[in-house]
């Protein structure tokens, strides 16, 4: 069987994508994507002399947002909220990864 | 056209926990509750996305009355999981093919399948209508080692991709990836492999292959992002003295000087010993001191340590005295 070698591409704050990508990449239709800008759900990366941009982990943002709405039908403000909602859950999570790093003791494997 | 071969039939009322006369409604009303339940991205339950995709499938087929017409005719008298082979003239009914390969429904799965098809005909690929239609796109979870986060590493993915045969059918094909992960993963990274998903159909595009890394418990180091967590044992004695100790780190062991009075839970920062980050820079290595005692003392240290408590004036508890003079 081929095997194919490929390099992956990290979404990080380093790449930046444009509203017609992001709306690609996730499903999205552009207009939902601009509805949930104006909501706050996405923030713009405004880097002086750039069109409409956004960094690379608004992407996995879209992507979640474009699943939420194919499989829950939702608007988007329901869209934003949840998104909101799930963002600080992720905050959450990973505040607690950074308590059990500092303050637990490593498990014997 | 006559397709032999046999698929794994799936009993998408079951999955949605309905019966076969249920209405739109209904069904709709199952979707939401177990869709809140499995979805992916907000659901902790175990093999929550293979549940999920199960119910999505079964909804996606069931919500639409021709594909539903079309499951239905397939018959009621399987078992979930059975092989089992569409009625004569299924096919010729509800799958336009134009292609010329025969090779049945061997390896066809039965959510490609109902996926494949419109539900207000064809499906562009089976030889409808020719709008483009997009690949499908695939997560992939994908843990590695501390050791391959600092270093870079290359991950084997085995998918099971389908592509449309001949006969315009979804099989299931093997694909097989080795994804160069360049060095500075962190704990919920995510990374995509573009156009390496699913075959776009009709000038769409291939779909992408996204991957979250997850970092796999080590033995001795925990990791917050790019930080990482040593703990640190001393004696009683190294800690009110003060030592020099070996720590080790991702590089290999390095000495640490601990300052005399060193307490419990107290973080030494070795700068620089920690994950790579991704583009720049390092993250640090922490060492938490922990305080370790004796819990077998030999006859000599009872002696010894039992000469401290007769001559020593300290107290740990000191504090408790000051709360109780003020209450």
């Amino acid at each position: 069987m081929k095997i194919e070698i490929t390099d992956a591409v990290w979404l990080d704050d380093r790449l930046r994508y444009t509203l017609a990508e992001l709306a690609d990449l996730s499903g999205l239709a552009e207009s939902d994507v601009a509805q949930l800008v104006d909501y706050g759900a996405f923030v713009i990366d405004e880097r002086a002399g750039m069109d409409v941009s956004f960094c690379g982990a608004s992407v996995d943002l879209a992507r979640v947002a474009g699943r939420l709405r194919r499989d829950f039908d939702l608007d988007a403000g329901g869209l934003a909220l949840m998104l909101s909602l799930l963002q600080r859950i992720r905050e959450l999570e990973a505040q607690l990864r950074a308590v059990h790093a500092r303050v637990l003791p490593t498990l014997p494997l | 056209m006559q397709l032999a071969g046999k698929m794994k039939y799936k009993d998408y009322y079951q999955i949605l926990g309905v019966d076969r006369n249920a209405g739109a409604d209904e069904i709709k009303k199952a979707y939401r509750k177990l869709a809140h339940k499995f979805h992916p991205d907000i659901s902790k339950e175990k093999n929550a996305k293979e549940k999920f995709q199960e119910v999505g499938a079964a909804y996606e087929t069931l919500k639409n009355t021709e594909k539903r017409a079309a499951y239905d005719q397939l018959g009621s008298g399987h078992q979930a999981g059975q092989d089992f082979e569409p009625p004569p003239g299924w096919a010729s009914q509800f799958v336009h093919h134009g292609g010329s390969g025969q090779s049945g429904f061997d390896n066809i799965d039965l959510s490609d399948l109902f996926a494949s098809l419109s539900g207000g005909g064809r499906r562009g690929g089976m030889g409808g209508g020719k709008f483009p239609i997009p690949g499908q796109d695939f997560e992939v979870a994908a843990q590695i080692t501390l050791e391959q986060a600092a270093c870079g590493t290359e991950l084997d993915i085995n998918l099971s991709v389908p592509e449309y045969d001949g006969s315009g059918l979804p099989r299931r094909v093997p694909r097989v990836f080795k994804a160069r992960i360049s060095k500075g993963a962190s704990e919920g990274q995510r990374l995509r492999l573009a156009g390496k998903g699913g075959k776009g159909l009709n000038g769409g595009r291939d779909g992408d292959l996204w991957l979250t890394i997850s970092i796999a418990p080590h033995a001795l180091f925990r990791a917050d992002g790019h930080d990482l967590y040593v703990d640190l044992p001393l004696a009683p004695w190294e800690a009110v003295l003060g030592t020099t100790v070996e720590v080790p780190t991702l590089n290999g062991a390095v000495r640490l000087k601990i300052p005399a009075g060193s307490t419990a839970g107290q973080k030494m920062r070795l700068a620089g010993r920690g994950l790579p980050k991704p583009h720049d820079g390092q993250g640090n290595l922490y060492a938490v001191i922990q305080i370790s005692v004796p819990t077998v003392p030999t006859d000599r240290e009872r002696e010894l340590l039992g000469q401290l408590a007769a001559e020593s004036k300290f107290d740990p508890r000191r504090h408790f005295n000051r709360e109780k003079s003020v209450a």
